[in-house]
């Protein structure tokens, strides 16, 4: 389980890393979340945190079913 | 494990309607503003309580006609999560009329006083705390036997009390809340036809998503009471 929230984190930190690089290089695509007021910055914190509850959800709901099989296996 | 079509769909909608409900357009209107995408959560969250209640009650009637303690731990999970709904849409409700009802030239505790006196806020206070009643009420039965029983028949006295405090009272009162005639945000000529392709996804989004949270504290509740269901049978 570490090791793949390491792998996480390590692919988070190269993607960011990736998205400086790219805005960089390419002025217009910075562009892209300061247009109308700057809402999709809003969007992406939003869906990030929905996202972050879901993949929590997942979580909790794979324990459970992981607890079920071991009791129905006693 | 696969996860089940339904929260498959919760997941896709939720999505859909927070991106969709942050850049889709809306109409227009003064006052409100860009304020009114809450519609797809605010009301969303009152929706969701509502069926949640809905599930509940049919459980407490099915606990009441066979007396199946699953019965039982289903009607008080989802009555628990459309509480936990009701509760973040009375807060969502209360940071939306901070900035639509309330005067700026008065000071905040002014308009306070008379947003309190908003029928529709005071019913679904009194439609929370009833239900907080059948919290309190279950907590204080130590028979198993019996604390079902007596809870089931409360939460049907509970779900009635919904028809007044939320459904008719509102609705006979003067009342800056939306909804005053008709049924609110269900009603075809009130909501406008962009705000809708959004506005429904959402609910049933929200709804399922309470529905997984149930279905969970269900599971987990199964688990722990396993050793008293199948020493019953």
């Amino acid at each position: 389980m570490k090791n793949k929230i390491l792998l996480f984190l390590a692919t988070l930190g190269f993607l960011s890393t990736k998205a400086q690089e790219s805005a960089a290089a390419n002025s217009t695509m910075a562009e892209g979340m300061r247009s109308n007021g700057k809402i999709y910055v809003v969007v992406a914190v939003v869906s990030t945190i929905l996202i972050g509850l879901i993949a929590y959800m997942i979580r909790v709901d794979k324990k459970v079913s992981k607890l079920e099989k071991e009791i129905n296996q006693e | 494990m696969r996860l089940a079509w339904w929260k498959i769909a919760s997941i896709i909608l939720l999505l859909y309607a927070v991106v969709g409900g942050l850049l889709m357009p809306v109409p227009a209107l003064s006052q409100l503003g860009e304020t009114i995408r809450n519609l797809y959560f605010h009301v969303c969250m009152w929706f969701a309580m509502m069926i949640l209640f809905t599930v509940s009650i049919v459980h407490s009637i099915k606990y009441l006609r066979n007396s199946d303690f699953r019965h039982d731990i289903k009607a008080r999970s989802y009555a628990e999560v459309g509480t936990f709904m009701g509760i973040l849409g009375y807060i969502t409700g209360g940071i939306w009329a901070s900035f639509t009802w309330a005067d700026p030239n008065n000071p905040a505790y002014a308009s306070f006083g008379s947003i309190m006196r908003e029928p529709k806020l005071i019913g679904a206070a009194m439609a929370l705390l009833i239900y907080g009643a059948y919290f309190i009420l279950r907590s204080s039965i130590k028979d198993m036997d019996q604390r079902a029983r007596v809870s089931a028949v409360y939460n049907v006295f509970a779900y009635t009390m919904l028809f007044p405090s939320i459904w008719i009272i509102p609705r006979l009162l003067p009342s800056l809340h939306p909804g005053q005639e008709g049924n609110p945000a269900l009603n075809f000529n009130d909501i406008d036809a962009r705000m809708r392709i959004v506005f429904y996804p959402a609910v049933l989004g929200w709804t399922l998503l309470g529905a997984w949270i149930a279905t969970i504290k269900i599971r987990i509740e199964l688990i722990r009471e396993k050793n008293i269901l199948s020493n019953e049978k």
